[in-house]
């Protein structure tokens, strides 16, 4: 039986992660908290909007509503890598060679390692940021579609289009494809190759949390009373394949974390009851039995051992499976 | 946390550029009224309070599957209201203010069509300021300012100091034509108790048309103002705006078509209301009714903005109540003819 190390923090958590081998819960109200030898913490931020961990795992980059981008390393020390006060920073994404974009309004930043910045302007505002997996390349969602930008690169910003409001968007592992949530309870996928389009309908409300397995052959969703999984593996992704739905319960998913190395994806509910099941064939292991707020964020360690969970009303913690 | 279920009221400003809408802002923020306040504004501009709290945002209309007009949204309201939410510890309430120019439905859609949006806030009233001074011009060349009236539950005649008595009645004779349910203030330099324009409850079900005992009664020629017709009679006690012919000022494309009857039969009320809002509804800025189902003991009432309708049982009537059925449209090209007739073949 998994054993759970509780955290009770005071706030909402935007992300619950790894720093190395350090878990980190960064809350709504710019406070990090961190377990290393006990717990501690330092207030980084004047409201925290949005983290993420850098690529190779060593930092958490976070953004705030005091318009500054944090690094912070697994022992605590910060370092403000860009500061655009009176703005908030809506969006943050890590890329390859230690490159951080993040976004404020209509404006894409991205951040070299060296500290040269470029810029990039959408029409509407930017909701999502991702990386590819090779190369500076960034995709940005905005209303009607998403644009992708070469960072460094003078070339034109292709235009992926699709009607309607575009929040989060996601590369996959291989680099094939772009998806993105939108507005109105659906995924919406490109297959970068030709353009392709695929439609992925059917949630009962919003899609806040994607992630793809460990082989990049199936993406889980949130956004409907299952993990919602579908299939990457055909050449045509999941057009004409219906999704698995796994750990159905009468409660919504409200994030969902796939495990690094297995075909297992850990599943957060609105009760904050925690799953983790299996894929194809939906084998369920319960983890974590309520609690008081809705799972906002989830996290493997990179040996998949242990699982970092945070939540709306800040009853977070860890998930050990070895014990 | 107990806070997340407890919705924060939002109070939503909107009023031509130079009607008096940072001046009240500031008034809001400034007063000891014990509430803080979070604003989210368009352009910091000329907000002259310190306020943490104070939020740029780009209005972005979102339209959603069709293109319809009824399903837009402001985009940036979901995402800034989702932001403040995290820390919902901070705040009593929001004011949304809107540019001159804004159309407020997507605005007020955004409260009932986004699920986030909703289960954490509630739309309390849209309040529109409007120069006494300068309206008849604004109408002329702004299908926004009379957009703006038409959508208000509150409206505050601004600057009644720049004009005399005759224009302001013809003022208030314009806006009550464009939009009979809503209150109407006289005030100078936006000076208003703030009581009179938030927490108003005027989307909320139970209150919303208690705060107006003589809902459309100003329409009725058998009405007569008492103490408890809390409208614009603070400087108007001849009561002019009664009068139903628009003021000639009103250029208005708007109308409202307030309509009254007996006792309806719900299973002819559902389908007509469902249909009229499908069919009407790019026309219908608003509705608002008070109705009286045969044998039922309640009143029920309902409420729309374009398609989006809602309804509820409100309370038991009183014995001295008269069972009647009441509704207001306000929109444009609206048949009165046509709306009349169906309303009226509801009655039980």
């Amino acid at each position: 039986m998994p054993t759970i190390a509780p955290l009770h923090l005071d706030g909402h958590c935007v992300a619950a992660n790894f720093i190395g081998a350090v878990p980190f819960f960064a809350l709504a109200d710019g406070s990090l908290h961190w377990l290393d030898h006990g717990g501690k913490s330092a207030d980084i931020h004047d409201g925290l909007l949005c983290a993420t961990r850098d690529w190779q795992g060593r930092s958490l980059l976070t953004g705030g509503e005091d318009g500054k981008i944090v690094r912070t390393t697994s022992d605590g020390g910060s370092e403000i890598l860009a500061d655009n006060a009176g703005k908030w920073i809506n969006c943050i994404a890590a890329g390859p060679q230690d490159a951080v974009a993040f976004s404020t309004g209509r404006s894409t930043i991205v951040r070299k390692a060296d500290g040269t910045l470029s810029e990039f302007q959408e029409e509407r505002t930017v909701e999502g940021l991702a990386f590819a997996p090779k190369g500076l390349r960034i995709a940005a969602t905005r209303y009607n579609g998403v644009s992708l930008h070469w960072a460094g690169i003078q070339a034109p910003a292709v235009d992926l289009d699709w009607k309607g409001a575009h929040t989060q968007v996601i590369f996959s592992p291989d680099g094939n494809y772009v998806v993105s949530s939108m507005q109105e309870n659906a995924l919406h996928g490109w297959r970068l190759s030709d353009g392709k389009h695929m439609r992925m309908s059917g949630y009962p409300s919003k899609v806040k949390s994607l992630s793809w397995s460990a082989r990049g052959k199936w993406l889980a969703s949130s956004g409907a009373p299952a993990a919602v999984v579908w299939p990457f593996s055909g050449k045509d992704g999941p057009m004409g394949k219906a999704p698995l739905q796994l750990g159905k319960r009468d409660e919504a998913v409200t994030c969902v974390a796939c495990h690094p190395t297995d075909d297992v994806v850990a599943i957060g509910y609105g009760d904050g009851t925690i799953l983790a099941a299996s894929f194809p064939e939906g084998k369920e292991a319960t983890l974590r039995r309520s609690g008081k707020g809705a799972v906002s964020s989830m996290q493997w360690n990179d040996k998949g051992v242990q699982l970092a969970f945070g939540t709306e009303s800040g009853d977070c913690g860890i998930i050990d499976l070895t014990a | 946390m107990s806070e997340a279920y407890n919705p924060i009221p939002v109070t939503v400003l909107t009023g031509y550029l130079g009607s008096g809408k940072t001046t009240l802002l500031n008034r809001i923020l400034s007063e000891d009224h014990g509430k803080r306040y979070a604003v989210i504004v368009n352009e910091f501009g000329e907000i002259g309070i310190d306020n943490d709290l104070i939020v740029e945002s780009d209005e972005e209309i979102y339209e959603m599957n069709n293109g319809c007009v009824c399903c837009t949204v402001r985009g940036d309201l979901i995402r800034v209201v989702e932001g403040l939410m995290r820390r919902p510890g901070r705040f009593d309430a929001i004011v949304v203010e809107t540019t001159g120019l804004a159309d407020p439905a997507p605005v007020a859609q955004t409260f009932f069509m986004d699920d986030d949006v909703r289960q954490k806030t509630r739309l309390d009233a849209v309040v529109a300021l409007v120069d006494a001074k300068h309206l008849p011009l604004r109408l002329k060349d702004s299908r926004e300012a009379e957009d703006q009236i038409a959508f208000a539950d509150v409206v505050l005649l601004n600057k009644t100091d720049l004009v005399g008595e005759d224009e302001l009645r013809e003022r208030e004779q314009a806006i009550r034509a464009i939009n009979p349910s809503a209150r109407i203030h006289r005030t100078e330099r936006a000076g208003i108790g703030l009581d009179d324009v938030l927490d108003r409850g005027a989307f909320d079900l139970q209150r919303a048309l208690d705060n107006d005992p003589h809902f459309l009664d100003h329409d009725h020629p058998d009405h007569v103002c008492g103490p408890d017709c809390d409208h614009d009679h603070d400087h108007d006690h001849d009561h002019h705006h009664h009068h139903h012919a628009p003021a000639d000022i009103h250029d208005a494309t708007i109308q409202s078509v307030s309509l009254r009857a007996g006792p309806l039969k719900p299973d002819l009320f559902f389908p007509w209301i469902q249909k009229t809002t499908q069919i009407d509804g790019p026309n219908i800025l608003r509705l608002k009714g008070i109705i009286a189902f045969d044998e039922d003991d309640e009143r029920y009432i309902v409420q729309g903005i374009h398609m989006l309708v809602e309804g509820d049982h409100q309370r038991a009537w009183k014995p001295d109540e008269k069972r009647e059925s009441r509704i207001v449209f306000i929109g444009r090209d609206l048949d009165h003819e046509k709306l009349k007739r169906t309303f009226e073949a509801c009655q039980a």
